[in-house]
């Protein structure tokens, strides 16, 4: 199943897919993300990379399991300059705990294995 | 864009990123600036926020601000239009914009080598005494 998207992800144009493996994939196109000439703004990369983090988050606790989430901190790292073509992101799990989440997403263009930038997430969970 | 100016003008710039870049996307615009800083409003909108129920504004479009005005603020400080990227940029979200309210981002500039642009900002939604979020990240000229 598809996750449900927030408005800011629809107004960016977020689409996801699940590759052969099930891994959730976001897809972010070029339109409307332009930062310095030819590339995508770095802000746009960290919106992406964020909401592949929530999404895989939420997928992971599951349906039963829905306590709040409270952003803590996003640290990104931009490693290559990203071209005006398709952007896709990926999040990893590190750690998932009671109270503290802690992930790691990618986002590539070409392939995987040349990420144009990464983050690291950390998330509070709150349970009443 | 012209890459070469002898001074830098923070409106136009912004002008000029928003009809054409990611600042038109999502509504960012001018707010204010000095030697070494420069503040970006980003005016609330509901096509922005990351939950329709709670009307709270996402974190990407305030990344997105922070980022463009730390980056301009280089530019500010240093006088001079020069070709950089972001290298890192950490965000620490304080607590959530208020549903309604612009949000104001300050970037400042307080360190530039040969070639690394030292930066660090904070985001509020009206007064600038209680942040929502605090950033701290670095910048690279890419003609160094």
């Amino acid at each position: 199943m598809e996750p449900v998207l927030s408005p800011y992800a629809r107004t960016m144009g977020f689409e996801t897919s699940h590759s052969a493996d099930g891994r959730l994939t976001l897809a972010m196109p070029p339109k409307g993300k332009r930062g310095r000439p030819g590339f995508v703004h770095g802000g746009a990369l960290a919106g992406l990379l964020e909401t592949a983090a929530y999404a895989a988050l939420a997928e992971a606790l599951g349906e039963d399991d829905r306590p709040q989430l409270k952003p803590v901190n996003v640290t990104v790292t931009y490693m290559r300059g990203a071209r005006e073509l398709t952007t896709y992101a990926r999040a990893t799990i590190e750690r998932l705990g009671r109270r503290v989440a802690n992930i790691e997403a990618i986002a590539w263009q070409d392939d995987p294995e040349k990420p144009v930038a990464m983050a690291q997430i950390n998330v509070m969970l709150a349970r009443d | 864009m012209d890459p070469t100016p002898a001074t830098f003008d923070p409106v136009a710039f912004i002008g000029m990123a928003s009809k054409f870049g990611h600042c038109g996307l999502i509504g960012a615009a001018y707010h204010a600036n000095g030697p070494d800083w420069c503040e970006l409003a980003l005016p609330y909108s509901e096509a922005l926020v990351s939950d329709a129920d709670t009307g709270i504004l996402a974190s990407g479009p305030i990344f997105t601000i922070m980022d463009m005005a730390t980056s301009i603020s280089i530019w500010l400080k240093t006088g001079v239009f020069r070709p950089q990227a972001t290298l890192d940029l950490r965000i620490d979200y304080l607590r959530p914009a208020r549903p309604g309210n612009t949000v104001i981002g300050h970037g400042e500039c307080y360190a530039v080598t040969k070639s690394v642009a030292f930066v660090r900002g904070f985001a509020h939604d009206g007064d600038p005494e209680k942040p929502i979020a605090h950033v701290a990240g670095t910048f690279f000229f890419t003609d160094s």
